[in-house]
C-alpha cells in the first residue's frame, strides 16, 4: 500500500470521508431503486419476447402505439427459457412471446401466463454458408463431411428441430460446435469461422448478403411455432390482450412476414 | 476478535462488512435451499456432466500453467518499469479484466479466428484454433492472467528493494537475485494470484462460448454445460452449479492450507 499523502491539518481524512460516502450511498440507494420502479407508469406495456423477434416486434409496436395513443411498448429480448426463468422470478411483464411451444408450455405449467397461448408465426430451418461458400457445401448432405458445421444444441428449440430434420433427410450431422442460441450459429458463419450452419429462415433473412442460403428438403415438416400470451399478474391486462390481438392481426402478420416469418 | 486494543477494528466497520458478506452469502444460501440435492449424484453420473467437469479441470490446469509461465515474467518486468511505460504496459496487461467476456471472445475470434488478423496466416499453415480445446485454454488465459499479473506486481512493488541490492553487491547475478530473493519474498502473492487466476478460468464462460464454441468433451466446460442445462431444467443447472462451487472451494482453500502448514 502506498503511504497516505500528508494532510494540511495533519489528520488523514480518509476514514471520515469514507464514512460520509457510505452514508451518502445508503441514502441514495433506495432513491435510485424506487426511481427505476416509478418509471414503470401505468401506460407502459412490457413485452418479454424471444430473441429472434428483436427486429420484427419493435416494428409491430410502432403500429400498435399508433392505434393505442398513450400506450408505450417496452421490450426485453432474450432466449425464451431465460424469459420464463425471469417470469418465474417475478419479473414485471405483461406479454410473453416464446420462440417455441415447449418453452411456452413451461410458462403455462407454472401458471405464469393467463390466456391460452396463440400461435402467431412460424419459422423453418435453412442451411447457411459464408457468401463465397469456401467449403463448397451443396446442402444438408455428404458435402458437409470434414467441413466445419455449427448447429444449435439439441436442448434448445432450433437444435431439436435440426436433429429432427437431419433424421428426416437421413443425414448424420457431425458439428464442431452446438451452440445455445441461433445467433451464435449465424455469428460463426458470418465470421467465416464455420463453413456452414443450420438456422431459421428469419436469421438468414436478417443476415442478408453476409450469408448464402441453401434450402433443406422436408424443412416444411419441422415447423417451429411462436406462441404469444398475456402474463399472469399483469397490471395492464386490457392493453396486454390488445397487444396480443394486434400481433395476431393482419397488420402484425404483414410485419412478421416481411422479416421472413411464416403464417401460423 | 483481537484482544489487543490498538489493532482492533473500529466497531462501526462491522456494519458495512456484514452487509458485504450478506450480499454474497444470501444468494449462496438461496442456492443451497433451492438445489435438488437428491438429483446431484444422478446428474454427475451423466457423460455430459463428467465430460464437462473433466474438461474444465484439464483446461484450467493448462491455462493456469500458461498464466504462471507468461504472467510471472510480465509481473516482474512491469514492477521495474516507471513513468509512462509502466502506465501503458499495466493498462494493456489488465485490459481483459474490464472487457465484457463476450467482447473478449470476439476480440480473440477476429484476431486468431480462421479469417482473423493473425488467424488467416495460421490457417494457411494448417493451424486452426477455433472450436478446439486449445481455443478454450487461450480464452481462459486471456481473461485470467491479468489477475495473477496485477497481484504479483502489486506485491513486488511493496517489497524492500534493499534486500535485492544487498544480494547484488554480494555478487549474485540478476537471475540468482530473482530466484533466491525476489520471488521468495512475494511467494504468498504468487500463490494467491495463481489461485485467483485458476478460479477465474474455472468460471470463464462468455469468451469461451464466443471464441471456442460448445461441443461436449472438446470445448463445453462446466459453465457452458450449466448454461445449456438451464435451457431444459433450471434446477439441474443449479445442481451442476453446486458441483462447480464445490470444486472451486476445494481448489481455493487448498493453497491456504499449504501455506499455513509451511509456516
Amino acid at each position: 500500500m502506498p503511504a497516505l499523502p500528508p494532510h494540511a491539518n495533519g489528520r488523514p481524512p480518509s476514514a471520515r470521508r469514507l464514512a460520509g460516502m457510505l452514508g451518502a450511498l445508503a441514502l441514495l440507494a433506495p432513491a435510485a431503486l424506487t426511481g427505476c420502479a416509478s418509471q414503470q407508469s401505468s401506460d407502459t406495456l412490457v413485452v418479454f419476447a424471444a430473441a429472434s423477434l428483436t427486429q420484427a416486434f419493435p416494428r409491430i409496436a410502432q403500429g400498435f402505439e399508433k392505434d393505442h395513443p398513450g400506450v408505450t411498448v417496452k421490450f426485453s429480448f432474450d432466449g425464451s427459457s431465460s424469459l420464463v426463468d425471469q417470469l418465474a422470478g417475478g419479473a414485471d411483464a405483461d406479454v410473453f412471446a416464446s420462440a417455441d411451444q415447449v418453452t411456452m408450455q413451461r410458462a403455462v405449467d407454472q401458471k405464469l401466463v393467463t390466456s391460452t397461448p396463440r400461435v402467431f408465426a412460424t419459422n423453418v430451418l435453412v442451411l447457411i454458408t459464408p457468401p463465397d461458400n469456401p467449403g463448397h457445401i451443396t446442402g444438408l448432405n455428404a458435402s458437409l463431411a470434414g467441413r466445419r458445421l455449427v448447429v444449435c444444441a439439441p436442448q434448445v428449440p432450433c437444435g431439436d428441430a435440426t436433429l429432427k430434420l437431419a433424421r428426416l433427410d437421413g443425414v448424420t450431422l457431425k458439428p464442431v460446435s452446438q451452440t445455445t442460441n441461433v445467433t451464435d450459429v449465424v455469428g460463426a458463419v458470418t465470421t467465416g469461422e464455420a463453413d456452414a450452419g443450420v438456422v431459421y429462415t428469419t436469421d438468414a433473412t436478417a443476415a442478408g448478403s453476409k450469408v448464402r442460403t441453401i434450402a433443406i428438403p422436408h424443412s416444411d415438416q419441422v415447423v417451429n411455432r411462436y406462441p404469444i400470451a398475456t402474463v399472469a399478474g399483469s397490471s395492464r391486462p386490457g392493453e396486454a390482450q390488445a397487444f396480443v390481438d394486434y400481433v395476431t392481426s393482419p397488420a402484425g402478420r404483414a410485419v412478421l412476414s416481411s422479416y421472413g416469418f411464416g403464417a401460423p | 476478535m483481537s484482544r489487543t486494543p490498538d489493532t482492533a477494528v473500529p466497531l462501526w466497520l462491522l456494519v458495512p462488512a456484514s452487509a458485504a458478506l450478506a450480499l454474497v452469502a444470501v444468494p449462496l444460501i438461496g442456492l443451497m435451499v433451492r438445489v435438488p440435492w437428491a438429483r446431484i449424484p444422478q446428474l454427475l453420473a451423466t457423460p455430459a456432466a463428467q465430460d464437462a467437469l473433466w474438461l474444465s479441470l484439464r483446461t484450467c490446469a493448462a491455462s493456469t500453467v500458461l498464466s504462471l509461465t507468461l504472467g510471472l515474467p510480465l509481473a516482474v518486468v512491469l514492477s521495474r518499469l516507471t513513468g509512462h511505460w509502466a502506465v501503458m504496459v499495466r493498462t494493456i496487461s489488465v485490459l481483459p479484466m474490464v472487457l465484457p467476456p463476450v467482447v473478449a471472445g470476439l476480440v480473440l475470434l477476429i484476431t486468431l479466428g480462421r479469417r482473423g488478423v493473425l488467424g488467416q496466416y495460421l490457417s494457411v499453415w494448417g493451424v486452426d484454433i477455433g472450436f478446439t480445446t486449445a481455443a478454450v485454454v487461450i480464452a481462459q488465459t486471456f481473461v485470467s492472467m491479468p489477475y495473477l499479473v496485477i497481484t504479483v506486481e502489486g506485491a513486488l512493488r511493496s517489497t524492500d528493494r534493499a534486500l535485492e541490492v544487498v544480494a547484488a553487491t554480494l555478487g549474485a547475478r540478476p537471475t540468482m537475485v530473482l530466484r533466491r530473493v525476489t520471488l521468495p519474498l512475494v511467494g504468498p502473492a504468487i500463490l494467491g494470484g495463481t489461485t485467483v487466476a485458476f478460479a477465474r478460468a474455472l468460471g470463464e464462460f462468455g469468451a469461451t462460448l464466443t471464441f471456442a464454441g460448445s461441443l461436449q468433451g472438446t470445448t463445453r466446460t462446466l459453465p457452458l454445460q450449466i448454461y445449456l442445462q438451464r435451457e431444459t431444467d433450471t434446477n439441474q443447472a443449479l445442481a451442476l452449479s453446486v458441483v462447480l462451487i464445490a470444486v472451486a472451494s476445494v481448489l481455493m482453500v487448498a493453497p491456504t492450507l499449504v501455506t499455513r502448514r509451511s509456516r
